[in-house]
């Protein structure tokens, strides 16, 4: 169960609004490494982990990803807001605003819509997590990414702490695989899925 | 005192009276009967929670602590079929 609490995680507050940056920003939001795409990665695989404290680091980032989601919409939101019609079709936001307005969608840079075939949940613990620490630096790079084609302080001080989580993450993923093999002993880890083949678990 | 299995049932009860009056207010927010309610139901949630939590441990994460191991990860989690 969840319930929203009423606050970024890490505040956006933007005063100018520049539809350029919105229309590479929201892949963070839709895209084949954005917020959205990592909450429902994290959020699908914990189920089938057969380790509590697993699905546990899987509910708490999943959790957090859903509010740099919240975040990214802040920073999209804020950075088309005010903008007039001069200014969407001066700065190329027709192709987005003609079919959402200045509503937040689920898309990528390029306009493709969100799929969940970005990501997997492979029922497999030594699959997903290794898929999750690359999704954390996917996620990083588009960061990086993002920080070279934008100069607003406003929009690079909350992208700096977003691509700072994609590191902590990574961090907690690489340690949370080292515990899911020491668990598993010196038995081949490659040999069995863990949260299948349940006689082989110790 | 309540089992935990009580406990569980009487927290969910209120809870989702809560979220169900939380829609009614969002749209009436005038209502002084439901606004009544929700604050009788909040003050009884509070005590429940305090009561499951010191016996079973958190049941959100920013209540959860522990004075020599992190207790947040030990307890089943809600999808875990319990025998």
């Amino acid at each position: 169960m969840w319930s929203y609490e009423k606050r970024l995680q890490y505040p956006v507050k933007i005063k100018r609004p520049d539809a350029r940056a919105a229309k590479i920003i929201i892949s963070q939001f839709g895209g084949p490494d954005g917020e959205l795409a990592a909450s429902q990665r994290y959020l699908s695989q914990r189920y089938a982990m057969p380790w509590r404290d697993v699905a546990g680091i899987l509910t708490d980032i999943g959790t957090e990803e859903l509010s740099h989601m919240e975040m990214i919409c802040a920073i999209v939101h804020q950075l088309t807001k005010d903008l007039t019609v001069d200014q969407i079709k001066a700065q190329g936001f027709e192709p987005y605003f003609v079919d959402h307005t200045l509503g937040l969608w689920p898309q990528a840079a390029s306009g493709t819509p969100f799929s969940a075939t970005v990501f997997q949940s492979k029922g497999d613990a030594i699959t997903d997590l290794h898929e999750d620490m690359a999704a954390e630096q996917k996620a990083r790079t588009t960061y990086d990414n993002i920080i070279r084609l934008v100069d607003d302080p406003d929009i690079l001080d909350p992208i700096r702490f977003l691509r700072q989580r994609e590191i902590v993450h990574f961090q907690r993923f690489g340690e949370t695989l080292e515990n899911v093999k020491r668990d598993m002993g010196s038995r081949n880890f490659y040999g069995y899925n863990p949260a299948f083949d349940k006689k082989f678990r110790k | 005192m309540l089992s935990k299995c009580a406990l569980e049932k009487e927290i969910a009860r209120i809870s989702f009276t809560m979220d169900e009056l939380r829609l009614f207010l969002d749209t009436h927010p005038c209502e002084k009967e439901a606004l009544s309610a929700y604050s009788v139901m909040r003050k009884k949630r509070e005590k429940l929670l305090e009561s499951y939590e010191s016996l079973y441990g958190p049941m959100e994460a920013y209540r959860a602590g522990g004075s020599e191991k992190w207790n947040w990860i030990a307890q089943p989690w809600p999808w875990e079929r319990e025998v």
